[in-house]
């Protein structure tokens, strides 16, 4: 959203093609740029995930769930592995060669907040997990479900993982340019961020981020294909997004800066 | 006794309803950089409140002199039509709506968009959609204004009939209908699961107040509205707004609003008219009638002329717009989402909506003209103008 005020200050000011040092968006991206590049202002937050340092530093196991709907997970043999929970468990294993690393997506299409929530309990006492990234709001909005019950369930649900021990990271809705005359996403994710705001959580803005790998050209998100081979690029790149996340919010030893810092 | 009602037309309300015209017109483009002048990325408020506020001032000053000049019936048999034009305008948007989407699902696949493609399976039970769009219950994205319109119209004749007897009766009536919908969270279902988006019972504040000024609130409020005190609350109050508003584009600014303020603001709630989005357009509006008076030369000027034109018309130029705003999303997804593009169709969209606001003026005062001729008399007491 910055880049898009600094995007039209330039434009309306100096009247002419968007000059390179004012535009962070240049048009197609150089060869060796890499595709997953966040800018620092929307991988943001105070947020702390003390509860994810405690399981690193201290018992060396890291139990991760990602709870939500039909975008996070990915068609195919292959789609567990390359959707971004499968991608976010290789990276950090990775990068954590010491640490048992586990991370298991529940998801499930058509789930709304509130449908996650009636399983929730039953899920953190099953699962056990030191975090929970949850993934929502897209199914919530599509139905039109009242924005005060969508409220009230991300409290519960927030309060609920926060009470189980677990820390919390709310990730919201995929940037979809076709769909965006037909699903109203706004009010929802506006909910998302105060809720986040509120319990102190991380907020996983996933639009924002898709928004500006489509505007920057790194990826065509208009495109219409049935190949899956974009699909598994961009669950690369959130997985990628999501793992300097809890790196950054949790404090991991041996944190490297932000790429784009 | 009827409060004297102003003969001739306050051309700030055709401006400013205009300007809301545009400013809805590029807010509804999904992913428009041009929407970042809009006034709702600077505070609570945002076209809307003006637009349903002129509508409430132009219904009072159109239907007001023709309830007091031909009696109750023949009034509301005239909003009552006016409320059946918008109710079309309204189902021919949705119709065109679901052609736009019925073109986009044919061609649309990718794994990506799995759930996101979902909200397409309205087009496999039609009965059941187009019957919730005929009920008003169905309304897509961005279609939510003119429902809340039609419902504040049809609506609209007994509370004109008593703001006609005792316009502060009529106020406390419509600020005591706001409270108790905040009170017990009253509003109508929507399909296929919660409310209306905007909630007539709260917004039909704005509309009954917009009305009540145009019925002679507005020359009780001269004074306060004049007074530099006023003036100077309603400047402290956009300043604050303004800040409270960069705090959600800048997240680094966010902790420098205060825990307390924050549980006591947020959210704001546009679905019940928040308070804080009302005293908004208040703040705005005072600076607005402050330094714009109704003499005020500009107004006549050929730099104003096209959003006034606009504002003259503005059922029909808020369907174009609407349908506009659907046609640029669909040329974005096709050629090119660029901002060179955003920026080319919200310029276009604009030039073609004063295009057909100079066409419709055009052909209403040539056909006004005809009439004047056959029939001098008579004219003068019919011609209501859109109101």
């Amino acid at each position: 959203m910055k880049r898009a005020m600094f995007g039209l200050l330039a434009v309306l000011l100096a009247a002419s093609p968007v000059s390179a040092q004012t535009d962070p968006v240049p048009a197609p991206p150089a060869p060796e740029a890499d595709p997953c590049e966040v800018p620092a202002y929307i991988l943001f937050g105070e947020a702390k995930l003390d509860h994810v340092k405690k399981a690193v530093d201290e018992h060396k196991k890291l139990n991760i769930l990602v709870l939500g709907s039909g975008s996070s997970i990915l068609p195919g043999t292959d789609g567990a592995n390359k959707s971004y929970p499968g991608r976010l468990e290789q990276l950090l294993q990775k990068r954590f060669p010491a640490v048992e690393i586990k991370v298991a997506a529940v998801a499930k299409p058509r789930l709304t907040a509130a449908d996650m929530n009636e399983s929730l309990e039953k899920v953190l006492l099953d699962r056990k997990p030191d975090l929970v990234v949850w993934q929502t709001g897209t199914v919530d909005a599509m139905r039109g479900i009242d924005p005060e019950s969508f409220r009230t369930s991300l409290d519960e649900g927030v309060d609920q993982i926060l009470e189980s021990g677990a820390d919390v990271i709310l990730m919201n809705m995929q940037y979809s340019p076709r769909t965006e005359t037909m699903i109203s996403l706004s009010n929802y994710s506006d909910i998302m961020r105060v809720v986040a705001r509120d319990r102190g959580v991380p907020l996983f803005d996933r639009r924002e981020i898709m928004r500006h790998w489509n505007d920057s050209g790194n990826f065509d998100l208009n495109l219409a294909t049935k190949d899956v081979t974009t699909a598994f690029k961009v669950h690369d790149c959130l997985g990628q997004a999501l793992s300097s996340l809890v790196i950054d919010a949790a404090h991991l030893n041996g944190m490297k800066p932000r790429p784009t810092q | 006794m009827a409060p004297a009602i102003p003969t001739d037309r306050d051309l700030r309300l055709d401006l400013f309803r205009g300007i809301a015209l545009w400013l809805i017109y590029l807010d509804h483009i999904p992913s428009n950089i041009v929407a970042w002048i809009t006034i709702r990325n600077y505070g609570f408020s945002d076209a809307t409140e003006i637009f349903i506020f002129i509508s409430g001032f132009t219904a009072a000053f159109v239907y007001g002199r023709a309830m007091t000049d031909y009696g109750f019936i023949v009034a509301s048999a005239r909003i009552e039509k006016r409320a059946w034009q918008i109710y079309v305008a309204h189902i021919f948007l949705f119709v065109i709506y679901m052609g736009q989407i019925a073109y986009v699902a044919r061609g649309f696949q990718n794994p990506l968009y799995a759930e996101e493609m979902n909200i397409l399976e309205f087009l496999q039970q039609p009965d059941v959609t187009l019957v919730q769009a005929l009920l008003l219950k169905f309304k897509p994205v961005n279609m939510d204004v003119l429902p809340l319109y039609i419902v504040l119209m049809a609506l609209f004749p007994p509370a004109l009939w008593l703001l006609l007897r005792n316009a502060t009766v009529a106020l406390a009536l419509s600020v005591a209908l706001y409270a108790l919908t905040w009170e017990f969270g009253w509003n109508l279902p929507a399909y296929p699961s919660g409310t209306w988006f905007f909630n007539p019972f709260a917004w039909q504040l704005l509309f009954v107040f917009g009305a009540w000024c145009a019925l002679g609130g507005a020359e009780k409020l001269h004074g306060l509205i004049h007074s530099r005190v006023t003036l100077g609350v309603a400047i402290a109050y956009l300043v604050f707004a303004f800040f409270i508003t960069m705090t959600w584009y800048f997240p680094r600014l966010a902790p420098l609003v205060p825990k307390e303020l924050a549980d006591h603001i947020y959210p704001i709630d546009k679905t019940n008219l928040d308070v804080m989005r009302f005293a908004h357009f208040l703040a705005l509006a005072t600076i607005t009638v402050y330094f714009v008076p109704r003499d005020w030369p500009p107004l006549k000027s050929a730099w104003f002329k096209p959003a006034i034109l606009c504002g003259q018309h503005s059922l029909e130029i808020f369907c174009l717009g609407v349908f506009l705003a659907f046609a640029a999303h669909f040329v974005k997804v096709e050629i090119s989402p660029g901002i060179p593009m955003q920026i080319a169709v919200s310029v276009f969209g604009i030039l073609i909506m004063v295009g057909v606001a100079w066409l419709l003026t055009w052909y209403k005062e040539a056909t006004a003209r005809r009439t004047a001729k056959r029939a001098a008399d008579q004219t003068t007491a019919l011609a209501g103008g859109e109101e």
